[in-house]
């Protein structure tokens, strides 16, 4: 073809590129965290209304970024999903039937005949709401602490218990990330909030939530980072593709690759800031500080769980059998083809920008929900 | 190499596959169709800016958001169950398999799912034409989305454009344009979208003519009545004649699979076309000493002309190809399972070799399945030899037959009422023609039917492969425990039902609202 890239190269943009699409989803994953205050925030049938039409104007995105994640994890690292979903079971099985009952919550919630009654609907959008970023949080953490397969020498994949992924939840350190998504993801939904809705009220109340909520999100955050700076890691040696541990992995990779370390600090500084901006001044528009730095923060730490010779998914069964972006990838021509395919990008993301800007030209407030039109 | 697999693992994990492709197929066609029509209406709203064509085009938007929301519910789980229940399938053909889902997800998901929100929440707060842009791109990217798919399934039916690689035990892609413009993909894509389109024109049609019953919105009934027939007609004319070439190139790619469809065991030149029969309770699979159709009803010589353009060409049947027709040049089934035990037992010798670290074995060995010769003669048969006996790569063929037959019936049906439709809406008399209107009616399951008996053509027709001739299903789940997927099965039998039910009340709800053009 045209270009000449090398396999290794092509490898690290996927993981890249596969990194940039988590991190959105995290980013996305306000739409959730406003769903979790629907019952807790509101304190009548407008502002709940309020709120579910703010996120259900949005779902869609964090929806469809979770399943090109999945198509785009697919394409590019095969042994992965095979290996992954086919192992973590109930894990994966769990996060996805949370979005099911999701996509139809919204569009039938406030429609008559709906036969399950909307109190149904609602907590649905809850269960989505609390239970995907829990549970997006802990299934990445095995993407550091590792899991229960093993690989025969035809690369298919076996789980070493009947527990099929469910086992990630003993772990401290995956529970403390599934804590801090969760409450990252509450965090931007009040932003989200705060930005596209125009009333008063509501936006005290949010301002006030999004104190109690920085606590347990701090927590975890500093939980989960500290340990897994001093941890162990699953490092891979380049030259014959052998698994070992080294003592500071994950640190010697941040030291290795200032870049990362650099993103990730100021990642953390913008969601510190706008933190401080929600609590201590009117401006609407914190979710875009805490927005750019969740996708900063998130890149840096998938980066650093796939660069640097380092297995992005340790197997705690047999440790040779532990993914890396050499062993799991797609060949080359796969690699090379689809990068070509990633150049529409741009576009995308161009687009969407665009549409989404047209809707939320104006805010809104309880005029427009109480209008005609298309309402959840 | 393969550990046992269990076999009720293997069903199991089939029918929660089946279960939610079906679910999904059920809302599917709608969108594909009906989006189009959406578009069409909201032209004619463009063009001439009345307020009953915004209405009326209003009015279906509402159903096709409530027809949507499902559809994408039931693929999001569709699109991870390669990972979850098919994972040994999902290492063997990833290399290619996962492209086209990933271009799916790029190319059209964004599209539709970002246009959708203008489409649904822009009419007050963007311009009419950036409004309609928003329709159409809706309509493009669910269609677009209907092609990327269909790429991959038409792939599993026949493999192109790859080579196998013994060092990652996997095919690996070598030409994407091959995989692009597969001729099964082709038929496949305009195939299923017209019968996407025909589908939303009968809904159209029927739901409409359901308030002419009820002497309601009479306008907007008649208006949306010509739009979805003149639309319903094209479509019906591309679908019978894409599906022809489907059976053609199916002819080519799967030829057990098109025996079955024709319920045609003994080979023949000169042979007819079955527009009606009856099988045996003997016709279950392996079962092919005995006489297995019945009361038949035939059109001479017209499979023949089908399949290849001549009379006297000759059409394998189901026994040729299990036990071969050495006469015509066609392998028999004990052939390629030992050419597949041969080429297995090759990759074993290749991988002993890359353990005991003896390179000059494997620089041999690899030499050997580089040869194009061994990839095209024995390689392809690969996944014969996990067959224990030929006849076991005969699918179920009552159920392929019938179910095919079914499905040409409805379509020429459909093909009429569209055009009766047509004729009745141009002439006004539709409205007055009470018999007709019932029809229309009481037609809105039946491309529901014939599009779901497409599918288990397809499905059914090419078991026992995952991949044709490379793969059999049951070495390609995930190695669960059979409670494990009985329990999520049950799951998503139960959730998608109350779903469903859930679905067909809001929409009945909504249609007896109507657009309520008529009573201001
Ligand atoms: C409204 C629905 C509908 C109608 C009326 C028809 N079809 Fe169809 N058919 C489908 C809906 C469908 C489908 C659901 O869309 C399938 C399943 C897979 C596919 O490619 O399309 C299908 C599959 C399918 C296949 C198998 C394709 C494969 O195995 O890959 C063949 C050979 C035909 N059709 C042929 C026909 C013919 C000759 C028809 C003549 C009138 C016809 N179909 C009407
Ligand atoms: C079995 C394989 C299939 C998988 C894995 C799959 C996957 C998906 C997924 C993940 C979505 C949700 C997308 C979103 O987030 O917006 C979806 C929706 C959709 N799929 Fe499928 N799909 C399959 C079969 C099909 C087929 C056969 C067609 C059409 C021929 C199709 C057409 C569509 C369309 C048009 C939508 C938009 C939503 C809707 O129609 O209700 N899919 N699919
Ligand atoms: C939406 C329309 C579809 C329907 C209704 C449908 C229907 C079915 C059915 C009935 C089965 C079970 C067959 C059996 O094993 O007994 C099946 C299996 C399967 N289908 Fe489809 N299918 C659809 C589209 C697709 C597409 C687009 C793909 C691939 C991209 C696909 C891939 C598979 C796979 C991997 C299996 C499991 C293995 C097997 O049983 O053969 N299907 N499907």
């Amino acid at each position: 073809m045209l270009l000449a890239v090398s396999h290794s190269f092509l490898q690290e943009y996927w993981w890249f590129l596969v990194s940039l699409l988590a991190s959105l989803l995290v980013f996305l994953l306000f739409v959730q965290g406003g769903q979790s205050f629907i019952f807790t925030l509101a304190s009548n049938e407008g502002e709940k209304t309020m709120i579910i039409n703010a996120m259900g104007r949005k779902w869609e995105f964090t929806f469809t970024t979770l399943v090109t994640f999945g198509g785009a994890f697919f394409a590019s690292f095969p042994l992965f999903y095979a290996t992954s979903f086919g192992g973590a079971y109930w894990v994966w099985m769990a996060i996805l039937f949370s979005f099911v009952i999701q996509a139809i919550a919204y569009e039938y919630r406030s429609k008559p005949s709906n036969v399950l009654g909307k109190k149904t609907f609602e907590i649905f959008l809850l269960i989505n709401g609390a239970l995907s970023p829990l549970l997006i949080g802990i299934a990445v953490g095995t993407f550091f602490t590792g899991a229960n397969f093993s690989l025969n020498e035809m690369n298919m994949g076996k789980w070493d218990n009947p527990w099929h992924g469910l086992e990630a939840v003993l772990n401290l350190r995956n529970i403390a990330l599934g804590v801090t998504v969760l409450f990252l993801a509450r965090l931007l939904g009040l932003m989200y909030i705060i930005n596209t809705i125009d009333d008063d009220e509501l936006l005290g109340k949010a301002r006030e939530k999004t104190l109690i909520n920085l606590i347990p999100f701090l927590i975890g955050f500093l939980y989960f980072v500290v340990s897994l700076l001093l941890s162990k890691g699953f490092a891979v040696d380049p030259g014959n593709g052998e698994i070992f541990m080294e003592k500071g992995k994950y640190m010697h990779n941040f030291l290795e690759m200032p870049l990362l370390l650099i993103m990730f600090l100021a990642g953390t500084l913008l969601v510190l800031f706008s933190l401080y901006r929600t609590l201590f001044t009117d401006h609407t528009d914190p979710i875009w500080y805490s927005g750019f730095g969740t996708v900063l923060v998130v890149l840096s730490l998938f980066l650093i769980a796939g660069y640097n010779n380092t297995s992005f998914y340790p197997s705690l069964t047999d440790m040779q059998s532990s993914l890396t972006i050499r062993n799991a990838s797609s060949s080359l021509f796969t690699l090379k083809t689809m990068m070509f395919i990633s150049f529409i990008i741009p576009l995308v993301i161009g687009y969407i920008w665009y549409a989404w800007r047209a809707i939320n030209r104006k805010r809104i407030d309880k005029e427009e929900i109480s209008g005609e039109g298309h309402l959840y | 190499m393969i550990e046992n697999i269990d076999l009720s693992l293997v069903d199991w994990s089939r029918a929660q596959f089946a279960l939610t492709a079906i679910y999904h197929w059920l809302f599917v066609p709608l969108t594909l169709g009906l989006s189009f029509i959406l578009v069409i209406m909201e032209t004619k709203y463009v063009r001439t800016g009345s307020e009953k064509w915004k209405k009326t085009t209003k009015f279906w938007m509402k159903l096709f958001g409530i027809n949507f929301a499902i559809g994408v519910s039931t693929g999001l789980i569709l699109e991870f169950e390669f990972g979850t229940n098919w994972s040994n399938y999902s290492w063997f053909v990833g290399d290619i398999f996962g492209a086209p889902l990933a271009v799916e997800g790029i190319m059209a998901f964004f599209l539709e799912s970002t246009f959708i929100a203008v489409m649904f929440f822009g009419w007050d707060k963007v311009s009419k034409r950036f409004h309609l842009a928003s329709t159409w791109l809706v309509a493009i990217g669910a269609n677009l989305s209907a092609l990327w798919i269909l790429v991959a399934n038409a792939w599993m039916e026949n493999p192109v454009g790859m080579i196998f690689n013994p060092d990652t035990a996997r095919n690996e892609m070598i030409s994407f344009w091959e995989v692009l413009f597969n001729p099964v993909a082709m038929d496949k894509f305009l195939h299923t979208i017209t019968s996407g389109f025909v589908l939303a024109s009968l809904f159209v049609t029927g739901i409409s003519a359901w308030f002419l019953i009820r002497n309601r919105e009479k306008e907007m009934a008649l208006k949306s009545i010509k739009v979805a027939a003149i639309f319903g007609t094209f479509a019906s004319v591309v679908l019978i004649y894409t599906g022809d070439t489907s059976s053609r190139t199916i002819a080519r790619a799967q030829p057990v699979k098109f025996a079955a469809m024709e319920a045609l065991y003994e080979g023949k030149t000169n042979a007819g076309l079955t527009v009606f029969g009856i099988l045996t309770d003997k016709a279950e699979q392996g079962d092919l000493d005995e006489k297995n159709i019945i009361a038949q009803i035939e059109i001479p010589g017209f499979l023949s002309v089908m399949t290849n353009g001549d009379r006297d060409s000759f059409v394998a049947g189901i026994k040729d190809l299990v036990y071969g027709n050495e006469e015509k040049g066609i392998m028999s089934a004990s052939e390629k399972i030992e050419r597949g035990k041969t080429a297995r037992k090759l990759l074993l010798e290749y991988k002993d070799a890359r353990q005991r670290g003896d390179n000059a074995e494997v620089d041999k060995l690899k030499t050997r399945f580089e040869d194009n010769n061994f990839q095209e003669e024995y390689f392809r048969y690969f996944g014969y030899s996990y067959i224990n006996n030929p006849a076991d790569i005969i699918p179920n063929v009552p159920l392929v037959f019938y179910s095919f037959h079914v499905m040409v019936a409805l379509g020429f049906l459909f093909l009429l009422i569209q055009v009766l439709a047509w004729v009745f809406a141009t002439n006004g008399s539709i409205v007055r023609r009470k018999v007709f209107q019932w029809i229309l009616l009481i037609s809105i399951p039946l491309p529901y039917l014939a599009s779901v008996l497409g599918w288990l053509v397809t499905e059914m027709g090419r078991q026992p492969w995952i991949i044709q001739d490379r793969m059999p299903v049951g070495i390609a789940v995930s190695s669960l425990s059979t409670s494990t997927v009985q329990t999520t099965f049950w799951l998503f039998a139960a959730l998608f039902t109350a779903l469903l039910v859930a679905e067909v009340s809001i929409m009945t709800r909504q249609i007896k609202n109507g657009p309520k053009i008529e009573e201001e």
